[in-house]
């Protein structure tokens, strides 16, 4: 690989656009695909492929033999919430591979000081949401029990196809939450995508215990039903 | 604006840095894999010329090979395909010991 495509691999990365490197084995050259950019014949089919299913592999082509390695964009963790869960969950998530960013309006909680080397966006998840949109490699998780703050954020996340949608709160809380979002005029199969209460029962009581639950859940949802759903079967 | 979170753990990104900080790189990535193998296609091992390396191609098994095999990628500044696998008893100390089979494209980062 030469310098100028492992920088614009990695710009890609940070920026969350798609890209494939392709290397042709024989000789070592290397260059970056970004998607939209069409490769010409032979590579148009076996890129656009790769791109599609999120798989890296050899192909031949040309009578060449090359590799393409795909690089998808990293999945993304929401946390609503500067609070104490927030606190562990963002660096736990960041270790795990995700781009973490905490919405919280509420600036006693969302200061630098509490969230160290983390994404904070200290505005209403609306505003949030306008300047970096959640797609479908996002998770979003509600942490602050607070209807207007939590609420407006479930339902974009649930209109956004995000791949995973949590709430935090009892049961009896969630099933307030739940007629609440009804009677706002999201339909039910799209309110019983919400995880609620939050995280994998493991019986976590501390909230970094709770943030391990969380993860741990957001994981699975990922790998159970993710990012592989855009291409063919895995 | 945001500001930008360093990524922790990203063997790419650490072949960025120490490509800037003038230190001399080689790549490793899993190309292939057969059977059980620890770490999917596409996976990277960076290799510095001291022989220091962050991420990984395997659960650990072949990661010292790698590395040896780094050092004369980057002295001679030409890519080469390894292959691991379980051939037998002796092949054990530089195989899989899950039973896979991989193979390991390890290039040199050229300036």
């Amino acid at each position: 690989m030469d310098a100028a495509s492992l920088k614009t691999l990695n710009r890609c990365r940070r920026e969350r656009r798609a890209a494939v490197l392709l290397t042709d084995l024989e000789s070592g050259a290397s260059r970056v695909l970004v998607e939209g950019e069409a490769p010409e014949q032979p590579l148009r089919e076996p890129v656009e492929k790769a791109l599609r299913s999120g798989r890296s592999g050899t192909v031949e082509a040309g009578g060449r033999s090359y590799f393409l390695n795909v690089h998808l964009p990293p999945p993304r963790l929401v946390v609503i919430g500067a609070v104490h869960i927030s606190q562990a969950l963002a660096p736990m998530a960041r270790i795990a591979g995700f781009d973490v960013r905490i919405v919280d309006p509420r600036t006693a909680f969302a200061s630098p000081e509490r969230f160290a080397g983390v994404r904070l966006q200290a505005v209403w998840p609306q505003e949030a949401f306008e300047e970096s949109p959640l797609d479908a490699y996002t998770a979003l998780a509600a942490l602050t029990h607070d209807p207007k703050i939590d609420d407006p954020a479930l339902t974009a996340a649930l209109e956004a196809g995000c791949f995973y949608v949590g709430a935090l709160g009892s049961r009896k809380t969630h099933a307030k939450r739940v007629e609440r979002l009804t009677h706002s005029g999201l339909g039910a199969a799209a309110v019983a995508r919400i995880h609620a209460p939050i995280g994998l029962a493991i019986g976590a009581a501390s909230p970094a215990e709770i943030a391990v639950a969380i993860l741990a859940q957001v994981i699975a949802a990922l790998r159970s039903r993710g990012l592989e759903e855009r291409g063919e079967a895995a | 604006m945001l500001e930008e979170v360093k990524e922790p753990l990203d063997p790419l990104a650490t072949a960025e840095a120490w490509m800037e900080a003038g230190r001399k790189v080689a790549i490793a990535t899993v190309v292939e894999t057969w059977g059980s193998a620890p770490r999917p296609v596409g996976s990277h091992l960076v290799i510095d010329g001291d022989g220091h390396f962050e991420g990984s191609v395997s659960g650990g098994c072949v990661e010292g090979a790698v590395v040896a095999e780094a050092a004369d990628v980057i002295a001679e500044g030409r890519p080469r395909m390894l292959e691991f696998g379980v051939a037998d008893e002796t092949a054990w100390r530089v195989g899989l010991s899950c039973g896979g089979r991989i193979r390991v494209y390890v290039e040199p980062l050229l300036g």
